[in-house]
């Protein structure tokens, strides 16, 4: 079977609609699906939800999706740098529903895992518990958190074979692995696709079998927060 | 005279032992890495990656390798990745030795609230929560009291909660101060600092 496709928005076509709750990878702008937002935009799919750690910048990453109405939920840890999330969250435009990070994670690896739920220390005794199942194991206090099953997973990769087997590069992987593994469909553009062979199977991070549809292309790679040091004079 | 930023940061070093992996949040507890001396730590960044180095050189920026601050960073020689699943299966795990965290509240039961003031806008507790529940030893850094002059070692937590009773140790500018049964008790006073003023700064109970 052909996974790989031209372009961000061949590979959407037919997989795409209203209502989806999308799983998305990337922590910040490091590592995001950049091409297939851009074309879930141009897609005009609308009601979207998004399972993504953060909700991009103004003008880039999901941000881009925010601008254009099309997202009516996200769940997320940490939301920050986007004026425009903020103004529709208040004015109550859109849904927020707050997860810890680690449990985030967890519930996409979950979903991913066939695991409906599972449960965790995190959160105990803090808003996120409220309305949770709680449960004690060796004299200590759990909550149930939900496994995350996604209609749709997008993720970014640097390498990938035709059968979709997938490289990360440094801490460009984060979230894209258990978004990926939680999607039915999962759509995985890279900076390069390889010919099968060429990728050692024993540096795979991902096996092709999560991975449904893969495209090439260029990214941007925008730097959130460039920070550095001075070359000390000799 | 109180410690200041960077002395805070030396205290703070100097609970972290040789071999330990440590998570180090953002503010003061950024530059306790600039104190660890000689000593073998593995920092962890919980965006999935252990061994996090210095900020690179100008130029040298990789967009694919930043902090959980979002801040560009380099590599090490004993440097691993790993996928977010993985880096808090590690944290919740109980495999990190100790965080070091700021905090706008903490409480003589050693809850800690450092992710949410209500009426303010809410930006999330990204992986705070899960990391306070999970590593072995959680140290806060933060100033004894806010800019109003009131403590920020309460005996109850006013803020919404990061964690409950997942404090051990705070570090302030006045001394370090350790959670024990029935309040906190005072276990080192800054240099020119006196026991009253500590006493005097902490709204929790003070035990001996």
């Amino acid at each position: 079977m052909k996974k790989v496709y031209a372009n961000a928005s061949e590979a959407l076509d037919g997989v795409i609609s209203d209502g989806m709750m999308i799983a998305a990878g990337g922590f910040g702008l490091c590592g995001i699906p950049e091409l297939l937002l851009e074309a879930i935009k141009d897609s005009g799919a609308q009601n979207l939800t998004f399972a993504s750690n953060n909700a991009g910048v103004d003008d880039f990453g999901i941000g881009i999706l925010l601008q254009t109405k099309q997202v009516k939920k996200m769940i997320s840890s940490y939301v920050g740098e986007n004026a425009e999330f903020m103004r529709q969250y208040l004015s109550g435009e859109l849904e927020l529903e707050f997860n810890p990070q680690g449990t985030l994670a967890e519930r996409m690896r979950a979903g991913g895992a066939g695991i409906p739920g599972f449960y965790t220390k995190t959160g105990v005794g803090t808003v996120i518990a409220e309305g949770k199942e709680h449960k004690d194991f060796n004299g200590e206090t759990y909550i149930l958190e939900e496994g995350i099953f996604a209609d749709l997973a997008i993720v970014k990769a640097w390498k990938a074979d035709d059968t979709g087997n997938l490289i990360f590069r440094k801490t460009a992987r984060n979230f894209n692995v258990p978004a990926a593994t939680c999607g039915k469909i999962c759509i995985a553009e890279v900076e390069e696709i390889v010919p099968r062979g060429s990728l050692d199977p024993d540096a795979i991070h991902l096996p092709g079998i999560y991975v449904h549809r893969i495209i090439q292309g260029t990214h941007e790679k925008r730097i959130e927060q460039r920070t550095t040091r001075k070359k000390e004079e000799a | 005279m109180p410690w200041d930023r960077n002395q805070m940061a030396a205290r703070a070093a100097q609970e972290l032992e040789d071999g330990m992996y440590v998570n180090l949040g953002i503010g003061i507890p950024t530059l306790v890495a600039n104190y660890v001396g000689d000593k073998d730590i593995t920092l962890q960044s919980e965006n999935g990656m252990l061994g996090m180095g210095p900020f690179p050189f100008e130029g040298e920026e990789d967009a694919d390798l930043i902090n959980a601050g979002k801040q560009t960073i380099t590599e090490l020689s004993r440097t691993s990745y790993f996928d977010s699943a993985t880096s808090f299966a590690m944290i919740r795990g109980g495999k990190i030795a100790a965080a070091v965290l700021g905090a706008m509240e903490v409480d003589e039961e050693g809850d800690l609230a450092n992710w949410m003031i209500p009426g303010v806008l809410v930006k999330g507790m990204g992986g705070a929560m899960d990391l306070v529940a999970g590593v072995r030893r959680v140290i806060v850094v933060m100033d004894h009291t806010n800019k109003h002059g009131k403590s920020k070692l309460l005996k109850k937590c006013t803020l919404p909660l990061t964690g409950k009773k997942v404090v051990n140790r705070i570090i302030t500018n006045l001394g370090v101060l350790d959670v024990v049964d029935g309040g906190l008790k005072i276990i080192e006073i800054a240099e020119g600092v006196t026991e009253d003023e500590i006493r005097t700064a902490t709204e929790a109970n003070i035990v001996n």
